[in-house]
């Protein structure tokens, strides 16, 4: 499954690699990226691909709010259907 | 990757409250119905739990998947005046319990369907279950109830809504929390998946998942980028946001139905307002430009706002049900109570609101000494602009013992907190004890 994982926080050295190194680990592929500076917080988006077979998505979820923690950011991961969903007919 | 679009619902998932109010699965007890209540219960506990068994859990699953949050997973069930009408109970305590148990057994938030539908006359059932209801109301936790006074089609029972009066009466001084679960109407739905008033109508299927939506935060939010506009932008502004989150409220209810099999019914498309910060229908009002809820102005301001959320959401879902429109709890809604608070709102001014809006009188803390034939008398004028304008109406007051005009009353959670609000004093008496029935109005024959 497809799903969209974001990153928002204090912007600080180690962001990206901890969450690719984290995904890499979990041999979660990354299909797309973007990132930027909003009012002063690091904002990472990435496209995933979740193997469904292989990942349970409540513990996947749970462990990424733990690696934010860690971080000192805010890490969701929601299913891409809710995006599509609200703004696409 | 549509960066902004991901921003956006975030912002309002986070920010503004997003949120799916309510999933509630509709469960038909027709087939549990047996002369013997011991028989009839068990059989309603048996399908209750085996129906929903999955609810909280598939519920739960959807949240983490997709990151929204589903505040409610509650039930409905045929009105049990029908299904205990074969039994000779002398009254149906004994149908509410197993309904609570049922509810907790399965973690569920309510089980609604304790209810009546007596618009023209009592069938066997309707008369003990409404005198049941002080007892239930008290002695159960997670039960709902709902007695149906009148319709456009066939008039208004007086002699109902006399009845009302009292066990509204009789509830509160048992416990003042116990009107909270307890809703008057007038043209009751058959697919409301909101309680206090949510029943399983006889013409829906033996299972089905309902959801009701909310989002007054993203409406007010969404309504600041556009200030000084004029009403045909705020109309439009109002239109898109609620077909977004309707779009949400669509794309849970058929990951819900799919993961339960079982039918998926409707949406609500509801603006259903929390005591949360930010999540208010009074702001919106005040949002499009009033100083305070209340104000002249407020029932123009709310019936564009009741009309662009359904023009809205109409497009964004297969079949739309329930109340679908703006909700207006004094308690549950921080911009009413401020309102009520500051001397703007009154209980006259929410009649002419509830005129044009999805409910009626919701969520109104009374002075405890109000006169039973009061009380009717505010149910009758609910029932009449409900009858008359072809809408369904309600009424949720809870007269709190012992405390009057100015003082506050707590309820806790959901529900909020609410000032006890005036009534007016002069004595309806005379006309509730009439009794009879208010005939159907005569542009209900339409055949």
């Amino acid at each position: 499954m497809k799903a969209i994982l974001t990153t928002i926080g204090k912007d600080q050295v180690g962001i990206i690699a901890g969450v690719s190194h984290f995904l890499a680990e979990k041999e979660i592929n990354i299909s797309d990226v973007s990132q930027t500076i909003m009012n002063g917080y690091f904002t990472m988006m990435m496209m995933v691909e979740i193997q469904n077979n292989k990942t349970d998505f409540a513990v996947l979820s749970q462990q990424l709010d733990e690696l934010g923690k860690q971080l000192g950011v805010e890490i969701k991961i929601r299913r891409e259907e809710i995006y599509d969903a609200m703004h696409q007919l | 990757m549509e960066t902004e679009k991901i921003k956006e619902t975030i912002h309002m998932i986070s920010d503004e409250n997003l949120d799916v109010r309510t999933i509630t699965m509709g469960i038909s007890l027709l087939d549990c119905i047996d002369s013997d209540s011991d028989v009839a219960c068990e059989r309603i506990y048996q399908k209750i739990t085996t129906k929903a068994k999955h609810l909280v859990e598939v519920g739960h699953q959807i949240e983490v998947e997709y990151g929204i949050p589903i505040i409610n997973k509650r039930i409905s069930v045929t009105p049990i005046s029908i299904i205990a009408a074969a039994s000779n109970d002398k009254d149906y305590f004994k149908y509410a319990q197993t309904l609570d148990k049922a509810a907790k057994v399965l973690g569920v938030n309510f089980i609604g369907g304790f209810s009546a539908l007596v618009q023209k006359g009592y069938q066997t059932g309707d008369l003990k279950l409404i005198r049941s209801l002080p007892q239930v109301l008290a002695e159960t936790e997670l039960v709902c109830a709902s007695v149906n006074v009148g319709s456009t089609r066939s008039g208004i029972n007086m002699d109902a809504v006399a009845e009302m009066g009292k066990i509204i009466k009789q509830s509160s001084e048992r416990s003042f929390m116990s009107n909270t679960k307890l809703v008057v109407f007038c043209n009751a739905v058959e697919d409301n998946p909101f309680m206090a008033g949510a029943f399983h109508g006889v013409g829906e299927r033996d299972t089905v998942i309902n959801v009701g939506v909310s989002g007054p935060g993203v409406v007010k939010h969404a309504l600041e980028k556009v200030k000084g506009s004029t009403m045909d932008v705020v109309a439009e502004t109002i239109k898109q946001t609620a077909f977004k989150v309707t779009r949400m409220g669509q794309l849970v209810g058929t990951l819900a139905s799919e993961r339960l099999g079982v039918p998926f019914g409707i949406v609500d498309l509801s603006l259903a307002p929390t005591p949360a910060v930010g999540d208010s229908v009074a702001q919106i009002l005040e949002e499009i430009g009033l100083e305070k809820v209340g104000t002249h102005g407020t029932t123009a301001a709310l019936a564009l706002l009741n009309d662009a959320v359904k023009k809205g959401g109409i497009m964004a879902c297969s079949h739309v049900g329930g109340l679908s429109g703006a909700f207006i709890p004094v308690s549950e809604d921080a911009g009413m109570i401020d309102g009520v608070t500051s001397g703007s709102l009154n209980i006259e001014k929410l009649e002419a609101m509830t005129a044009v809006c999805s409910v009626g009188l919701d969520m109104i803390a009374i002075p405890g000494k109000t006169p039973a034939e009061t009380i009717s008398a505010m149910i009758a004028d609910e029932a009449a602009i409900g009858m008359i304008n072809n809408k369904t109406t309600a009424v949720r007051v809870l007269p709190i013992p012992g405390k009057d005009v100015g003082e506050t009353v707590e309820f806790g959670g959901l529900l909020g907190r609410a000032p006890v609000m005036a009534v007016n004093n002069a004595s309806s008496a005379a006309m509730i004890q009439r009794g009879g029935l208010i005939p159907a109005p005569i542009h209900s024959f339409k055949n």
